[in-house]
């Protein structure tokens, strides 16, 4: 960063930290330039990346020859290397598409077809009892099936956190609770107006999520408009996860994607999305349609998980475009680039796109060239199911006694691990984040033993003078 | 490098029935008894229910939470019984062992016999499925109690309690306590859950009505509550009340996970561990005890029931395995469920020579009939009226005739 006239100057500023904002910055930050992930929110991913279905997608049903095909496809690969070398939690479960009518079971082998296009030629044709012997707690009917192994569970959480935890090591300045307002498009320097004052780059990306038309159209572009899909999502108890062994998808029709159910990387089992397109941009509550459509789904699919309570209940909102494919888009004059339309598929795709920046940039003649020394990749905290947590390593508890007490029951959070959240290089600033961090408060009980006492581990230890008052 | 206990009993949950349970063991004669509490404290919920109405049936006294806490800690502690706290059972390693974690390290328990007694917990919104938005301010009374009474937090000024159940009465001291206005209570029955006389005292600790027949269909509020919803379940008709604090209290759920994992056979009333009159589950060796097996009942009752299993846990460990009864125990109309679900093969009484129902309709001065293949075996009319949200008591003798080999006894109102 250089500093002209007091203000922050940049070679390229990225306005939005959600997962695909955190890769572009990781990516950036990587080469000899100067890079700002600006962000109006108080945490990174913390709003359409939060509140997804988590999986890591082959991109079998991609639209073929589409961008969004090659980013996935491209993404599945980078991350799925990415994600072990940092730890972040994930799982090879595989999917499961089930045909539930002769209509559906029909579209199996188009579906087959199309994902060769894709350039994914492991999914296989199997029949109704082969569904009910992969998935015995289905409900009655399927017909059969068409199986992608390569579909997997991941943390979104811990993808988005990883990224921009490794962008801040390699010098990336992360601006929070900015919020852009204003954009002015100088001769060789943009300068954004913002909740935080003015930022300088020669570069912008603009990885705005929901509000990626409402920045566009501050560079004077009209090419999109957002609509946010809600998806409502219910969260099952941990001991129904032996129900779902693997991802079970539904098999697309004219009616739309419909309902999955999947297991979920910290061992439970999800039933959803909902889709409802919205005019309110923050509104992600929940509704009583949304629960009653899917327990309606999920008696059908899987009527035993609905005995099961539910553990969480929560909605996300994805930014769906009237394009079929991503908006993606480089402006030399403007020194503009727009990474536009990225829907549920772009935690998968994130790191493409960050590839695709830089390709972009490239040939706008921008100077790549890869940092001569960079740190070690981060170690993220492991708060998967997949591999052993804190609590069940003798290793650790000998070492650290914290990560032997454990505070949040449900989840078996240790002291220690929100201590290490605390302490990370991007701490979470209130309880949501540190939820997302470490899995406190997620649990069964939503607080019940453990809400105080994690409540004041967060916000440390208090002042001598007010504790004097108890 | 994990270490390894071999106590005669392990008693997973420092509650009261798990404590009690310990020192009653010690007392007839058992050698090692290891209670595992996962909190840094034992005691269980009494810790944070800072009000009096504690003690009465086993220790004969009032006295309030944290105190009755703390004593039934030291008696136990006074009869010789180990209690390990910060320790969370984890899993089970095998017949009557299990994992627990602890700062000390990861230990493993090898036991004789293993109660579990890890009680019941109020079932939060999210799994009440009440939609909305999802802002601070919405607790259980758990929560509540910990955030008031342990970490002395301010809470919101304005609340609106969901459920009238006895919990939901010690809700309402809680936010007195913190300064908070209740400004309606909510209960989806057509009357509040608890005795008239509980009730009518509390009707002065209110600020504002008991709206029966409700249920809240939404909560407002992006980043703090602003309002709640509610609905009249039978009108339909719906309207806003302004607050920034919900608690959600009762409707209990037991503390099921480790039964449910050692493959113990679980009642599908309640949920908790299916027992006989002994306590015992349908894994050899393994007991269960406390508001784990009638979510809920009170503190002293689930007291007495550790009183209780001691007893069955040293006939188990002096005689070994005996038979399993046959004979089922079923709720029928208006009942949900009745504890212990099973008539033990000794044809003892149940803790307090009570049975335990739990019914979803009111009825004063009830008849409760007991049938077995047919035939009434026995019937009683009780002064005490069925409410729900609150348990029933019957006494066992209602049961006694039955037939060992005559099948399921039914227990319904007349």
């Amino acid at each position: 960063m250089r500093e002209t006239s007091g203000m922050p100057m940049f070679d390229v500023a990225i306005i939005g930290a959600g997962v695909v904002g955190c890769a572009v910055a990781r990516e950036l930050s990587g080469l000899r330039m100067s890079v700002a992930l600006i962000e109006a929110r108080g945490d990174i991913g913390d709003a359409t990346s939060k509140a997804n279905t988590a999986i890591l997608h082959t991109g079998f049903d991609c639209v073929p020859g589409s961008l969004e095909s090659a980013m996935v496809a491209r993404g599945y690969r980078l991350l799925g290397d990415y994600a072990p070398t940092v730890g972040i939690p994930i799982e090879g479960t595989g999917a499961l598409l089930v045909a539930w009518s002769k209509e559906e079971l029909d579209i199996l082998p188009k579906l087959a077809a199309k994902a060769r296009e894709n350039g994914y030629d492991a999914c296989e044709i199997i029949d109704g009892a082969a569904v009910s012997r992969a998935v015995p707690d289905l409900g009655p009917g399927a017909l059969g099936g068409l199986t992608v192994p390569g579909e997997s569970i991941i943390c979104s959480w811990t993808t988005a956190l990883a990224y921009a935890t490794e962008a801040k090591a390699r010098g990336c300045t992360l601006l929070l609770e900015t919020a852009v307002t204003g954009v002015n498009v100088g001769d060789r320097v943009t300068t954004l107006e913002t909740t935080g004052g003015q930022v300088q780059a020669r570069w912008i990306v603009n990885a705005a999520g929901l509000g990626g038309d409402v920045v566009d159209r501050m560079f004077g572009f009209d090419r999109f408009t957002i609509v946010p899909r809600r998806g409502e999502l219910l969260v099952f108890d941990k001991l129904s996860r032996p129900k779902a062994p693997r991802i079970v998808l539904p098999v697309p029709s004219s009616k739309g994607k419909g309902v999955l159910i999947s297991p979920t990387i910290y061992g439970n089992v999800m039933l959803g999305p909902t889709s409802e397109n919205l005019t309110d941009r923050g509104d992600t509550s929940t509704t009583e349609e949304g629960f009653a459509f899917l327990l309606g789904k999920g008696r059908s699919l899987m009527p035993s998980l609905l005995k099961e309570d539910v553990t969480a209940a929560y909605a996300g909102l994805r930014a769906s475009t009237e394009h079929s494919d991503y908006v993606v888009a480089a402006s030399g004059e403007k020194r503009y680039i727009l990474l536009g339309g990225i829907r549920s598929t772009g935690l998968t795709a994130s790191m493409a796109l960050g590839e695709h920046v830089r390709t972009l940039l490239e040939e706008h003649g921008v100077a790549t060239g890869v940092r001569d020394v960079l740190p070690e990749p981060p170690r993220m905290p492991n708060i998967g199911e997949a591999f052993p947590r804190p609590y069940e390593r003798d290793d650790l508890i000998v070492e650290d006694p914290l990560y032997g007490t454990v505070t949040c029951f449900c989840e078996r959070v240790t002291v220690g691990e929100i201590r290490d959240a605390l302490q990370s290089a991007i701490p979470p600033r209130d309880l949501d984040g540190l939820r997302r961090r470490t899995r406190a408060l997620m649990g069964r009980c939503q607080g019940f033993f453990c809400g105080a006492q994690v409540a004041a581990l967060m916000e440390g230890p208090r002042a001598p003078a007010e504790a004097a008052h108890d | 490098m994990t270490e390894t206990l071999r106590p005669d009993v392990l008693i997973v949950g420092g509650g009261p029935a798990g404590l009690t349970a310990a020192r009653s063991l010690r007392r007839l004669g058992v050698a090692g008894v290891i209670v595992l509490d996962r909190e840094e404290e034992a005691g269980g919920i009494p810790r944070h229910s800072d009000h009096l109405g504690y003690g009465i049936r086993d220790l004969r006294s009032v006295m309030k939470g944290p105190a009755y806490a703390r004593r039934l800690v030291d008696r136990a502690q006074q009869a010789g019984a180990e209690i390990i706290t910060s320790a969370t059972v984890t899993g089970w390693a095998g017949e009557r062992s299990l994992l627990a974690t602890t700062p000390r390290g990861r230990i493993r328990v090898n036991a004789g016999a293993v109660i579990l007694a890890t009680g019941a917990r109020e079932r939060p919104r999210a799994a009440r499925m009440v939609p909305g938005d999802r802002p601070l301010g919405v607790f259980t009374t758990g929560q509540l109690q910990q955030e008031v009474h342990l970490r002395h937090a301010a809470v919101g000024s304005q609340a609106v309690i969901v459920g009238s159940e006895l919990v939901s009465w010690s809700a309402v001291l809680t936010l007195r306590q913190a300064r908070c206005r209740v400004a309606l209570m909510t209960t989806e029955f057509e009357s509040p859950e608890v005795y008239a006389p509980v009730a009518f005292a509390g009707r002065a600790l209110l600020d504002g009505p008991v709206a029966r027949a409700t249920r809240v269909v939404r909560i407002i509020g992006r980043s703090r509550v602003e309002a709640v919803e509610i609905e009249h379940v039978t009108t339909g008709l719906r309207r806003m009340v302004a607050c920034d604090t919900v608690v959600f209290t009762g409707d209990w759920v037991p503390d099921h996970e480790l039964a449910r994992s050692a493959g113990i056979d679980l009642d599908p009333g309640h949920r908790g561990p299916l027992v006989d009159t002994d306590l015992a589950t349908s894994v050899g060796g393994v007991f269960a005890a406390g508001n784990l097996l009638h979510p809920v009942d009170t503190a002293d009752v689930a007291a007495l029931d550790g009183r209780h299993v001691a007893a069955s846990v040293v006939r188990w460990l002096v005689d070994g395995p005996a038979s399993r009864s046959a004979v089922r125990l079923v709720a029928g109309d208006p009942f949900d469920w009745v504890a212990p679900g099973l008539i033990g093969d000794h044809m003892v009484g149940p803790p307090r020579d009570r049975l335990l129902l739990w019914s979803h309709r009111a009825q004063s001065f009830p008849t409760v009939v007991a049938r077995q293949g047919g035939a009434i075996i026995g019937r009683r009319t009780l002064p005490w009226p069925v409410s729900p949200g609150r348990v029933f008591r019957v006494p066992w003798s209602l049961v006694r005739r039955a037939d060992p080999l005559g099948g399921d006894v039914t227990i319904a109102l007349n």
